[in-house]
């Protein structure tokens, strides 16, 4: 019983730098970790979405994390990866983040929940919560809410 | 038991004899007296009642069984089929249906008893049979049918003699009895087997001609007669005889000792007792209409008969694993090929073996494509049915004429395609065909005509559906469309007939002046477009006031891969289906001209419309405006359209892959591939483009 209570407290995120600061995703949303690679555009969509890519065999669409956000437009560094998640209803997506650090895991004290009203910039929006991540912070990603469409 | 395993077997087998119900009772209403219909119907009904039997699904027995009973009563001419019944059989396969549609949800087969049906089938059986047997049409004479009663010729020898007369001292009635098996029964001892039985619960069996033995045996023609000593009268016992399935006819008469002394037993061969009262004798009808068709069709049986199809059912989804195995070979190919393309392999051997590898794995695809494609027959096998209730529903008289019905179409477009078809039939039966009325003023037949066509046209297949109805007023459509506020009066002004007829497959557009359950509620075109659409398909409609309409569905024959021009657009690669490729064309700045400020060129007397693709896929053309452009002139229907490229890269065999859910918003492109050096290339949807 314990044992079972202590794996649902218990949450892993991968972390994420993307410019000077740093976001967790869950870990259990994502599929696989790739290094760039070619991305062919796809005509026509939203700007956000970069296009797609081959991953052993299937096409994914991957999308920019950072214009997603309202961030600058990606530079690719010797650091860019895109991280394939698989969603229930979408199925598999890349998102290109600048850098990938480690995985975190974090209990539930050491996580805040944000509130939809200190909200002041655009990316703030995709933020459910703040965890500890050793002196500094990291904002945990609300994945929903990334991949859903404006 | 533990029957979940056969689940599945049962559910197909029995949506198969359900559709073959179908289709022999629709054949049986046009043609009543068809014995061989009469016994595939009975064939069919007995199946699934064994089958659901098996699986104990007890309600769906019930149904079938008593269904059965009257098919056998229409087999032994008891009963003749006629509208009524058409129509309450039909309405069993439906709550059969309705049975199946549960079981395959939900794996029971629900609580509906259908009482009223089974009360309607029971009515059928007492009714018919009672009306026959109070008024016998005049049962001809004992006498002139006296070669029939075999019986009265059955050897006596002294022991009997002394039963009979010792019976008929007790005041039990001696029936002599003749009983005429079908020409068709497969298992004649069986049910002979049952006759003796039946008997036998009434009385004792004196003597029988052949044999006991020789019955069992089988060793007799179609005809054995009997003498039985019983309390009954000859009416029950010629009932319970009848009662046998598969039993022609039973004669019979009462036997009086009209002097046992008479007899002499050592001639023994003649019996001379007369048949009294010969009205009594109910005479089955010989059912001379019954006989002559069923002459006919077994020379049709003879030539007709389906040959069985040595098939294997295989789950869709292990083709799903051997189509994307395919798949998979073919990208592996490519690459082999464009790798020793890049190193310049001089090396013979290595190109041969490739070579070799590519004729290999195109014949795999061919055949794995084979294994997926069934004919759409399982479809459109349903239809003759529902325009038929579609007629009784409408008032309107009208013929469905199929052809095509083998033409082939990969398995998942098969099954999806039904709907649309159904949609575009109920609209042509509802809206299109006039009524009977207005038919005859306009001096057309009565009957109105729908057709459904299909046919292969290059990589495509064709399925249309026409009419020879009203036609699609596009003077009312217009009027609709201002009405509803879809489009201005200006813009009614400039549209043309074909723009405003494609207004019909807008959402919640629907011209019908009455709703009705049949259409009407607009739901139907928008549905049908987006379905084939779906299937990457394609639907259009010609229509010609008051002669009819013509709706045209294009579909591609195969989903997964096909061959494809690789071209070059601003530096990105894009594919091109060869399949809507007419030809390639090298044209000059000079020849381009402006028609209402779209840019179009002239080729072999045909004026066609130039898409620039860099323009409409928003990317720099790397060319020079003053060279010379290359167009791929594309179609679709007979609309063509010059596409402009920057370069040509050749012809290769792709592999279609979805975008994903996530980016189905772009309408330029229909898919994606993955080239030999493991880019992603996109495929452009010509349709969009034109």
């Amino acid at each position: 019983m314990d044992n079972t209570k202590k794996i649902d407290d218990v949450n892993q995120y991968i972390v994420i730098s993307m410019g000077d600061e740093q976001f967790g995703i869950d870990i259990r949303y994502i599929d696989n970790i790739v290094k760039m690679q070619h991305i062919t555009r796809v005509p026509n969509v939203a700007p956000y979405i970069k296009g797609v890519i081959n991953l052993r065999g299937e096409v994914l669409p991957v999308m920019s994390l950072r214009l997603k956000m309202g961030m600058e437009n990606d530079v690719e560094t010797k650091a860019s990866r895109i991280i394939i998640l698989r969603l229930e209803q979408l199925g598999m997506l890349g998102i290109i983040v600048d850098e990938v650090k480690e995985v975190l895991t974090l209990d539930e004290e050491d996580m805040e929940k944000t509130t939809s009203s200190n909200g002041k910039e655009e990316k703030d929006s995709f933020v459910f919560a703040v965890g500890k991540y050793g002196e500094s912070l990291v904002s945990l990603l609300d994945l929903n809410t990334v991949v859903s469409f404006d | 038991m533990d029957v979940s395993q056969y689940l599945e077997i049962f559910i197909d087998e029995t949506k198969e004899h359900l559709q073959s119900l179908n289709t022999q009772i629709l054949e049986l209403e046009q043609n009543p007296e068809n014995m061989d219909t009469i016994n595939e119907v009975f064939r069919a009904a007995h199946s699934l009642k064994g089958m659901a039997g098996t699986m104990g699904y007890k309600r769906m027995q019930t149904l079938t069984h008593d269904m059965e009973n009257v098919f056998s009563e229409v087999r032994n001419g008891h009963i003749k089929v006629n509208a009524s019944m058409i129509d309450c059989l039909f309405q069993c396969l439906d709550a059969l249906e309705e049975y199946l549609a549960t079981i395959q949800e939900t794996g029971d087969e629900g609580t509906n008893d259908n009482e009223m049906l089974i009360k309607d089938l029971n009515a059928m059986l007492t009714g018919e049979k009672t009306e026959e047997a109070a008024a016998p049409p005049a049962p001809p004479k004992a006498a002139t049918d006296v070669s029939k009663e075999k019986w009265r010729s059955i050897p006596l020898g002294e022991a009997e003699n002394h039963v009979i007369s010792e019976a008929v001292k007790q005041g039990k009635n001696v029936i002599g009895l003749t009983v005429y098996v079908q020409e068709s029964c497969i298992l004649k001892a069986a049910r002979a087997f049952l006759v003796f039985k039946a008997l036998e619960e009434l009385g004792e069996i004196i003597i029988s001609n052949p044999s006991a033995q020789d019955i069992e045996d089988e060793k007799f023609d179609f005809d054995f007669s009997i003498i039985m000593v019983t309390d009954c009268s000859v009416e029950k016992a010629l009932a319970a005889a009848n009662k046998v399935s598969e039993i022609r006819e039973v004669c019979g008469a009462l036997i009086t000792p009209g002097g046992t002394e008479a007899v002499e037993p050592v001639k023994g061969t003649q019996e001379t007792v007369a048949a009294e009262a010969p009205a009594a004798a109910k005479k089955v009808e010989p059912k001379p209409a019954a006989k002559e068709p069923k002459k006919e069709n077994k020379a049709v049986e003879k030539k007709g008969k389906p040959v069985v199809n040595r098939t294997v059912r295989v789950d869709i989804e292990k083709l799903d694993v051997l189509m994307n195995l395919v798949s998979e070979l073919i990208i592996a190919k490519n690459s082999l090929v464009s790798a020793t393309n890049i190193e310049g392999a001089t090396n013979a051997g290595v190109n041969e073996q490739i070579e070799y590898l590519e004729s290999v794995t195109t014949n795999l695809h061919e055949s794995v494509m084979k294994v997926r494609m069934v004919p759409i027959e399982s479809v459109v096998n349903k239809f003759p049915r529902m325009i038929r209730d579609l007629q009784k529903k409408l008032g309107k008289k009208m013929e469905l004429y199929m052809s095509g019905e083998e033409t082939e179409l990969d398995r998942t477009v098969v099954d999806e395609i039904g709907d649309p078809l159904m949609h575009l039939l109920r609209n042509s039966a509802d809206h299109g065909l006039e009524s009977a009325e207005v038919r005859r003023e306009r001096g057309k037949p009565e009957v109105g005509s729908i057709f459904l066509n299909a046919y292969q046209e290059g990589n495509n297949v064709v399925i249309e559906v026409r009419d020879d109805g009203n036609g699609i007023d596009v003077a009312a459509v217009r009027q609709k469309a201002i009405e509803r506020g879809t489009i201005t009066e200006e813009q009614a002004e400039y549209m043309s007939e074909k723009e405003i007829i494609d207004l019909l497959f807008l959402p919640s557009f629907s011209t019908a002046k009455i709703v009705s359950d049949v259409s009407g509620r607009g739901v139907g075109l928008d549905v049908v477009r987006s379905k084939i659409q779906a299937l990457s398909g394609e639907v259009e409609v010609k229509s010609k006031l008051g002669v009819g309409s013509t709706w045209i569905i294009r579909l591609p024959l195969t989903l997964a891969i096909i061959q494809a021009l690789m071209v070059d657009v601003g530096g990105e690669k894009y594919a091109i289906s060869l399949g809507a490729i007419d030809t390639i064309e090298d044209i000059s700045p000079d020849d381009i001209k402006l028609v209402q400020s779209k840019e179009v060129i002239t080729l072999r007397g045909s004026v066609i419309p130039l898409v620039r693709l860099n323009e409409v896929l928003g990317i720099e053309s790397t060319k020079d405006s003053s060279e010379d452009l290359i167009a791929v002139i594309v179609k679709k229907g007979d609309k063509q359209a010059g596409l402009i490229i920057d370069d040509l890269m050749g012809q290769q065999e792709i592999v279609i892959k979805s975008l994903g859910k996530y980016i189905n918003k772009s309408k330029e492109i229909s898919g994606a591939t993955i080239l030999g050096d493991g880019e992603v290339a996109l495929i452009l949807d010509t349709n969009a483009l034109l």
